[in-house]
């Protein structure tokens, strides 16, 4: 089932344009990954579908365009952004990040779900009172992916995970992403730059150039063709 | 040494007056990272809200201060709302709003002419209520209940932003908002409702300025000056700094120009000097952060 479909997104900086009007679809429970060299444009999409920036096209969420919404309300809906950098929040606690992840939500439940992701993250939950700005790149990295599904969200945006971050920790980073959504319903769309390992966690890939999208397909197929590697990917 | 304590008295009871004003500049300051220049007429304004109610339509005081401060925060919220907000996002158009609350502080000043008159209004709800005599000492309860009100303040928000949701949301707001916003909180609704908060607990501040000063649009301009010299020397975004900053002020200003000689004619300057003196020997002031900026 379709969860979202971006249909002829354009966005850009001022008079500098980035995406030239993309198309992609991710499904419900699906983890996509979007891929390109640096200036490609993929910080620029995932910026644009959750209403950080200005853009045209159409942005479906179940069928529904939600283009213009503000990152707050998108979130709302189910949309929840992980940004480039992490995005954690510095003079906070790990806790009080995780609580203000859940910010939105009305239920009672949002002090189990914080446990759960403590135990989900073992790291954070020896650093419950640490405040988010001490700690590593890769507990950052993690604090800012338990901190968006603490939302509940239906969709993750997540935008370059092994960004400044040691080989090892970038993969421990993936395995948790794959534990915690394996057998949810929440969708993940990721932007990397590092293709082979990213190829290897998803389950369908989009190739971005010069913001258009030229390639997609399985994961696993882009990971067998020699053609599209050294093409597109630099491998 | 009874004389010396008389005059430390009430450098605290003003220190506590300067540390309100201190507050209501910290929590803007911790939103937006800048100074609001507004928030003494801020004060202003409302203080003639206070006495609107209390001497012309017969409000028991107390009620015409919280009815005061009700007003403050609307007004705060609304300047928030029409004059602040449209700029966007204040840490990448810093200059814009500093502009603007200094133009706020034109047109508070001049809209507080124009609805209550260039002649100032006596103010005193503490006329008759005295004083205490400790050895020697005469403390006027106006100073003992400005130091209670300011410690209730601090408590009360104390307790918003460390225990609620609300002040989780500002923290948050204040420390990150992009990353705030994409958390869920609403960024400029939070923002509104720090002008808000500024804005109510400046009223205080001018209630227990007023008596002191008869009641005129310029009434809050010297306190504001206090104000800034506490906050600077608290630190900009430290709450508890502007409370301590708030009494070293207050104490410097009333005991300094009695005692050193050159200073009798001059009760700002040692808040000058001491402003000058932080920004150059400690910017960061006692309490508040350290500024670091990764590339």
């Amino acid at each position: 089932m379709t969860l979202l479909e971006v249909d002829g997104l354009r966005a850009g900086y001022g008079l500098v344009e980035v995406l030239f009007g993309i198309h992609l679809e991710v499904d419900v429970g699906e983890l996509v990954v979007v891929l390109g060299a640096n200036g490609s444009g993929k910080t620029t999409t995932l910026r644009a579908i959750s209403g950080m920036i200005p853009a045209s096209g159409e942005v479906r969420l179940d069928g529904r365009n939600v283009l213009g919404r503000r990152p707050d309300q998108l979130l709302a809906a189910g949309i929840a952004h992980v940004p480039q950098g992490r995005g954690t929040i510095a003079s906070l606690s790990v806790e009080d990040n995780l609580r203000v992840g859940a910010w939105a939500r009305k239920d009672q439940e949002v002090q189990a779900d914080l446990g759960m992701w403590l135990d989900a993250f073992p790291r954070l939950g020896k650093r419950r009172d640490q405040l988010a700005g001490s700690m590593s790149g890769g507990e950052q990295q993690m604090l800012a992916i338990a901190r968006a599904f603490m939302s509940r969200p239906r969709l993750l945006l997540l935008d370059e995970p092994s960004l400044g971050l040691a080989p090892l920790v970038t993969r421990e980073v993936f395995n948790r992403l794959r534990d915690v959504t394996a057998g949810s319903d929440t969708a993940v769309l990721l932007v990397e730059q590092n293709a082979n390992l990213a190829l290897e966690f998803a389950a369908r890939a989009y190739v971005l150039e010069a913001g258009l999208i030229v390639v997609s397909g399985a994961a696993g197929d882009l990971q067998g063709d020699e053609a599209i590697q050294k093409a597109y990917l630099g491998l | 040494m009874t004389d010396f304590l008389q005059v430390l008295v009430v450098g605290i009871g003003n220190g506590a007056v300067y540390a309100m004003l201190g507050l209501g500049l910290v929590v803007i300051y911790r939103s937006t990272g800048l100074l609001n220049f507004a928030q003494g007429e801020m004060s202003m304004f409302s203080t003639f809200l206070v006495w609107t109610l209390w001497s012309v339509l017969g409000v028991p005081i107390v009620l015409a201060v919280l009815g005061g401060m009700v007003g403050g925060f609307l007004i705060g919220a609304l300047l928030h709302k029409v004059a602040v907000a449209p700029l966007g996002d204040p840490h990448l158009r810093p200059l814009s709003v500093v502009i603007v609350t200094i133009g706020l502080f034109l047109a508070l000043n001049s809209a507080a002419q124009l609805i209550w008159g260039t002649v100032d209004k006596p103010f005193d709800p503490w006329l008759n209520a005295g004083q205490v005599t400790i050895g020697g000492v005469a403390i006027a309860w106006q100073k003992i209940s400005a130091v209670v009100v300011l410690a209730v303040m601090v408590l009360l928000f104390w307790l918003l932003f460390q225990k609620t949701k609300l002040g989780l949301a500002m923290r948050a707001v204040a420390s990150n908002s992009e990353s705030a916003g994409l958390c869920g909180v609403p960024v400029a609704r939070m923002l509104m409702v720090g002008w808000g908060l500024a804005a109510a607990v400046g009223t205080v501040a001018g209630v227990f300025t007023a008596p002191g000063a008869a009641l005129g649009s310029n009434l809050m301009q010297l306190t504001l000056i206090f104000g800034f010299a506490a906050i600077t020397l608290g630190g900009f975004d430290s709450l508890a700094g502007a409370v301590v900053g708030g009494f070293v002020v207050g104490v410097l200003s009333s005991v300094v120009p009695q005692y050193v000689s050159g200073f009798e004619k001059m009760p700002l300057a040692p808040a000058f000097i001491l402003i000058l003196a932080i920004l150059l020997f400690r910017p960061e002031g006692l309490f508040g952060k350290k500024q670091v900026q990764r590339v």
